[in-house]
């Protein structure tokens, strides 16, 4: 064994090669992150059950169906961007970037249907408790759709410097993961507030 | 592995200059955080000594009341936000890749960002002294209703550059845990599986752990707190069907937990002197290293015991309670290690060793009135009295500080290359142990017979032993004084280092002191023995002797 500093014990070593730790790194950030949409959560549930009346005057629930499209644009946006991936390591660059532009637009597609829902609501922010935690928590994740768009855009154009092909494998492998955790949160969120009225 | 070229040739003396700069090496980024600690440390010292001078008479004489509730609460603040948690990144930041053989932090650049948010908000919680309204002044905790009061109307207010502050450290601290995480599963030398790992790394990793589950609760509550207190929701509002008591939750979901993120690494400080000031192997390494991740999973679940008066169910708080009593479990498994380790040692009463005796000492005085206080009853008559400060400064000055002064003494020649002066560290801690069990010990009494805490007046039956904490505080105040000197010295002048001058084992100890810049570079030693092998003439690593003759060469040609 001659070079490598950053070896699993036991593991064969690389020669010059140093493994990148951006994907442990990035998985650590994630598990942690899911943290706050916990405490969220369960911020959520706490004060829902614990109202006297939940709903602002005159609120009379949420409509399901806009978002329930939504909720399936998102959904399906995963099934896209694993495709996406699967191509990428086919090493099939057009369908990659392919798949990877429509998992965007779909994103994209989902934060419009949010606004649109957002502005035909009868209850701002400040509504009571309920009307809070709805704009946190729908807020806070469409914060983080937004910045798995800039984050796929990102990778995107990373694709088309020529030989970084390579290095940015981890970049498009943590975008995708971080796509699937915004989806996973997106369902929890969605039976929370519009299944559970 | 080979050694052809060890040891590498030293790094040329950079000059101060890179202190002061965005620096991604550890070991600059280790120093940084460790004097910007102290910097805070004196500040929120001398806080310290305002709350003290308050105190020394019942009447409310020094300060103004309203200004005192700005004192203590940025005393706590800035002792727990910039002085602890940093001075203890910085000790992960030098330790924690010497002594898994790594290079550097795995991610070099997000170290150093998550370095440069401390001045940062640290200047944002100074800043917050010359607002209109003066700084928070709900506590430490910012328990609502209180700090959702905004009388003074501004957007910018000491509560809410409080919460931004806090914030900030919580994006810093996850930054931090990121990495040390990342680092210490990732990077370790050949041959150093995880039960070969010195016991301060497996602290580290239990402590970031935490930080890593813990902190994003705080961060959701307060963003929460901010939106309450500045745009007028009403999460925590009862008057708008909010509840302050899930603020309450968050807030010590984390910050339980990081009681542990404090008290873990300087569990691994002891469990690092201990054997090398004894002549002696830790006893029962496994138990230790494992008894950290016990207490990181029975500390998550024990934060309730902060709001047994805070009007929580019945089931509740019996479960919590049980839950608290079972985390002396783990923790006296460490304290009986500690006491086998030095049973029948030959102990060498060196400045570091001292501060891990006088530290395990308060420590274990620190858990008798924990256990008390997480009895139901007893909680319930002593909260928000001085038992409580008595009780937590036991822990955090008795046992967290004077574990880090020890590590500070004992690593200091690694890192700065030059030994600490053994008199000045001496009367150091001769100051140190008295000043703290002057000023922390007569808390107690204070609190049994009923004196609240957070206040700038009292009864005047309480005069006498507060007439005592007070000179044990400025006792404490002085302490630092010949620390300082030392230090100071020590770093201009003193005595160089040779490679292991503990004649402690560990690989940190295998290098030169100070490191050169990329620690081992290429040529990690393979690990081939558990760490703490005194006595036992085994080897920790291959080609140990070559090593060993190769530094000593270097040094003599030095
Ligand atoms: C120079 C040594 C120190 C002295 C004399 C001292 C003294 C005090 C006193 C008298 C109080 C109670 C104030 C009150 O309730 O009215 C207090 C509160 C506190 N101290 Fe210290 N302290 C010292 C060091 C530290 C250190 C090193 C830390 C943590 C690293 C710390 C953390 C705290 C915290 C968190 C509070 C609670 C603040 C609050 O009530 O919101 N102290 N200190």
């Amino acid at each position: 064994m001659t070079t490598t500093t950053l070896q699993q014990p036991g593991a064969p070593a690389e020669h010059e090669e140093h493994p990148k730790h951006n994907l442990t790194g990035f998985i650590i950030f994630l598990c942690s992150e899911s943290v706050i949409f916990l405490a969220f959560f369960s911020g959520y549930a706490l004060l829902k059950t614990s109202a006297l009346n939940w709903l602002p005057n005159g609120v009379e629930g949420l409509e399901w169906r806009m978002p329930l499209i939504n909720t399936i644009v998102l959904v399906s946006s995963s099934g896209t961007i694993a495709l996406a991936e699967h191509f990428k390591n086919r090493e099939n660059m057009a369908l990659f970037r392919g798949f990877w532009l429509m998992s965007m637009a779909m994103g994209a597609y989902f934060l419009y249907g949010q606004a649109v829902e957002w502005s035909g609501l009868q209850f701002g922010f400040t509504s009571g408790t309920f009307g809070g935690t709805f704009y946190l928590l729908t807020g806070f994740h469409g914060l983080h759709v937004a910045t798995g768009i800039l984050l796929m855009g990102l990778m995107l154009i990373k694709s088309f410097i020529p030989g970084n092909y390579k290095g940015g494998e981890q970049g498009v492998q943590a975008t995708s993961l971080f796509w699937h955790f915004v989806d996973v949160i997106w369902i929890i969120l969605f039976l929370l507030i519009y299944v559970w009225q | 592995m080979t050694i052809a070229t060890f040891p590498p040739e030293p790094t040329p003396e950079q000059g101060w200059g890179r202190y002061f700069g965005f620096c991604t090496d550890a070991k600059v980024i280790g120093i940084q955080y460790i004097v910007t600690a102290f910097f805070f440390f004196l500040i929120g010292g001398l806080l310290a000594m305002v709350i003290r001078g308050e105190l020394i008479t019942p009447a409310s004489d020094l300060v103004d009341r309203a200004v005192y509730n700005g004192i203590y609460t940025m005393h706590g603040t800035i002792m727990l936000f910039l002085f602890i948690f940093p001075v203890l990144n910085g000790l992960n930041n030098l330790l924690i890749p010497t002594m898994i053989g790594a290079p550097d932090m795995a991610f070099p650049r997000l170290n150093a960002v998550a370095f440069w948010l401390v001045p940062i908000f640290g200047f944002l919680l100074m800043a917050s002294f010359f607002v209109p309204g003066g700084p928070a002044y709900s506590g430490w905790w910012s328990y609502p209703p209180v700090s959702i009061q905004n009388p003074v109307g501004h957007l910018i207010n000491g509560q809410g550059m409080w919460i931004t502050a806090v914030a900030l450290s919580g994006v810093s601290s996850i930054m931090g845990a990121i990495n040390f995480v990342t680092t210490i599963l990732r990077m370790r030398a050949p041959g150093m599986t995880l039960f070969r790992m010195p016991v301060f790394c497996w602290t580290a990793l239990a402590a970031q752990s935490l930080q890593l589950i813990g902190l994003p609760a705080l961060t959701g509550g307060a963003i929460m707190l901010l939106m309450d207190l500045t745009f007028g929701t009403s999460f925590y509002r009862p008057e708008g069907g909010g509840d302050p008591v899930l603020y309450q939750h968050f807030f010590w979901f984390y910050s339980h937990p990081a009681v542990y993120v404090i008290i873990l690494p300087v569990f691994g400080i002891f469990s690092e002197l201990f054997p090398v000031y004894s002549r002696k192997p830790l006893f029962g390494y496994v138990y230790v290293a494992l008894a950290s991740f016990i207490i990181v999973g029975l500390g998550l679940i024990v934060w309730v015991h902060h709001m047994f008066p805070s009007g929580v169910a019945q089931w509740m708080r019996n479960l919590f309670m049980v839950t608290t009593m079972l985390i002396a479990v783990p923790t006296g498994v460490k304290v009986f290690a500690w006491l086998g380790t030095l049973w029948g040692g030959k102990l060498r009463l060196t400045t570091p060793m001292l501060f891990c005796l006088g530290g395990l000492f308060n420590f274990v005085f620190a858990g008798i009135t924990g256990i008390m206080l997480a009895t139901v009853p007893v909680d319930i008559h002593v909260s928000n009295t001085y038992f409580v400060v008595g009780h937590f400064h036991y822990v955090i000055y008795g046992a967290a500080v004077m574990g880090i002064f020890a590590a500070i003494y004992h690593w200091f020649p690694k890192f700065i290359g030059r030994m600490p002066y053994e008199g000045l560290g001496k009367l150091h801690f001769l100051l140190t142990f008295i000043g703290a069990n002057l000023n922390f010990l007569p808390m107690h009494p204070l609190g049994l017979t009923g004196m609240p805490r957070r206040v700038s007046s009292y009864d005047p039956e309480f005069t006498f032993w507060n007439v005592v904490a007070s000179l044990g505080a400025f006792l404490l105040g002085v302490s630092i004084i010949p620390f300082l000197l030392n230090m100071l010295s020590a770093w201009i002048r003193g005595p160089k280092a040779t490679h292991n001058p503990w004649n402690a084992i560990g690989l940190e100890w295998l290098l030169p002191s100070p490191p050169p810049e990329d620690n081992f570079g290429e040529e990690v030693p393979t690990v081939i023995s558990r760490p703490y092998g005194y006595g036992s003439g085994q080897p920790l690593v291959e080609h140990q002797d070559e090593i060993e003759r190769r530094l000593a060469l270097q040094e003599a040609a030095a």
